[in-house]
């Protein structure tokens, strides 16, 4: 199967240290990647010019075949709103929003009223089990529960890649696991892609392969059997 | 694990022949290693011998006939005993990874390489876990939770070496 995303030879440097020297990363449909490496080994960096974030100062990133580079801003932010979800370690749920509001916020932003967004919010907050905190504020519930409603929100609008940063990294042991089980579930049955950053060996165990990332460049070690 | 404490144990509900026993261990703790007959029967005889267990009749069937065990007090008290005694934490001090780290840069191959292939088999092994146990029970979770706990162990061993490789090249060298 092709690469539904692909980064070859990704540079990038802030200032003068370089945070990327030469990564690179190729994802298919359906698949869990973890992204390994330890603290400013450039793997955040990685995930945020895969997601078109940041624009890299040389290399190419390409989803679905087309050069995000050369696509003008407004396109590279529709995309990101249509066809990317994002999790990261601190929810980052909008506060003054209640759960329900916050998974509905992408749909509405992509012009789908509010009824029918809320419906469909609703339904993604009971698969991840916490139909219960709809109406509460981000602030009202648990790290577990926010980290839920997050990963709902990175779902609802069905992406086709979901990129994952730390996700469990302010979860405990159980809360984690469930959050990841929960994910990478979703992701499967909806065939959506998850590029999974994380530096804790039991949350990669839930992804297909990992990638490794030192210094800003990029490693994969063909399994051994 | 200590095959004749388990069996004690396990015959503390009641008396029990080995075939059952076998079954009983296998369930329970035997998830990747089951236990052989042999075993049993040497186990049981022993404990016959130093009197922890008593022959409680024979049980007549279809097949042999099959004589059945029961705990004595003394093995009550041995396994009360073990019960409240800690098993000894590894120590972990032998380690043929850092072995074969401390080789590859004496010999100049790579020793980023050598924990780059670890990982992955480390990985592999966990990825299995992780799947048996969301498809598991409360056992089986436990069970891997205790082999994953381990192998996480190992690896962020892996990665402060690997972080620390130029260091203990210029250490060994």
């Amino acid at each position: 199967m092709s690469a539904l995303l692909e980064a070859v030879d990704l540079r990038k440097s802030f200032g003068p240290t370089p945070a990327l020297d030469g990564a690179g990363l190729s994802v298919r449909p359906g698949e869990v990647v973890a992204v390994m490496g330890p603290s400013g080994s450039g793997k955040s960096t990685l995930l945020h010019c895969l997601a078109g974030i940041l624009t890299p100062d040389s290399g190419v990133v390409r989803y679905r075949d087309v050069e995000l580079s050369a696509m003008a801003d407004g396109e590279r932010s529709e995309l990101r709103r249509t066809d990317f979800g994002f999790v990261f370690q601190f929810g980052q749920l909008v506060p003054e929003l209640s759960c329900l509001e916050n998974v509905a916020l992408p749909l509405r932003l992509g012009g789908v009223k509010r009824k029918e967004a809320e419906s469909r919010a609703r339904s993604w907050l009971e698969r991840l089990e916490v139909a219960d905190v709809a109406d509460k504020r981000p602030g009202e519930t648990s790290g577990g529960q926010g980290q839920r409603v997050a990963v709902a929100r990175a779902l609802v609008t069905g992406p086709r890649v979901v990129f994952a940063d730390e996700p469990t990294g302010a979860l405990d042991s159980l809360n984690g696991e469930r959050v990841m089980q929960l994910l990478t579930t979703a992701a499967k049955e909806t065939n959506a892609a998850v590029v999974l950053v994380t530096h804790e060996p039991r949350v990669a165990a839930y992804s297909d392969r990992e990638v490794v990332v030192r210094d800003g460049r990029s490693r994969e070690v063909e399994p051994v059997r | 694990m200590s095959i004749g404490h388990t069996l004690l144990g396990l015959l503390e509900k009641g008396p029990s022949h080995g075939y059952d026993l076998k079954k009983a261990y296998d369930e329970r703790f035997g998830h990747d290693r089951p236990l052989h007959y042999g075993q049993v029967y040497t186990t049981l005889s022993r404990l016959l011998r130093n009197g922890l267990v008593e022959e409680a009749g024979v049980e007549a069937g279809d097949g042999p006939e099959r004589k059945r065990y029961a705990i004595t007090d003394a093995g009550v008290t041995d396994v009360v005993q073990w019960l409240g005694t800690p098993e000894k934490p590894e120590p972990y001090l032998q380690n043929t990874l850092y072995a074969k780290v401390v080789l590859a840069l004496l010999s100049g191959r790579s020793a980023d390489e050598v924990l780059d292939v670890q990982r992955s088999a480390h990985l592999r092994t966990m990825r299995e876990l992780t799947r048996r146990k969301a498809e598991g029970d409360l056992v089986d979770q436990l069970i891997c939770d205790h082999a994953l706990f381990h192998l996480e162990a190992d690896l962020r061993w892996l990665e402060l070496t690997a972080a620390r490789l130029g260091q203990l090249s210029e250490v060994v060298r």
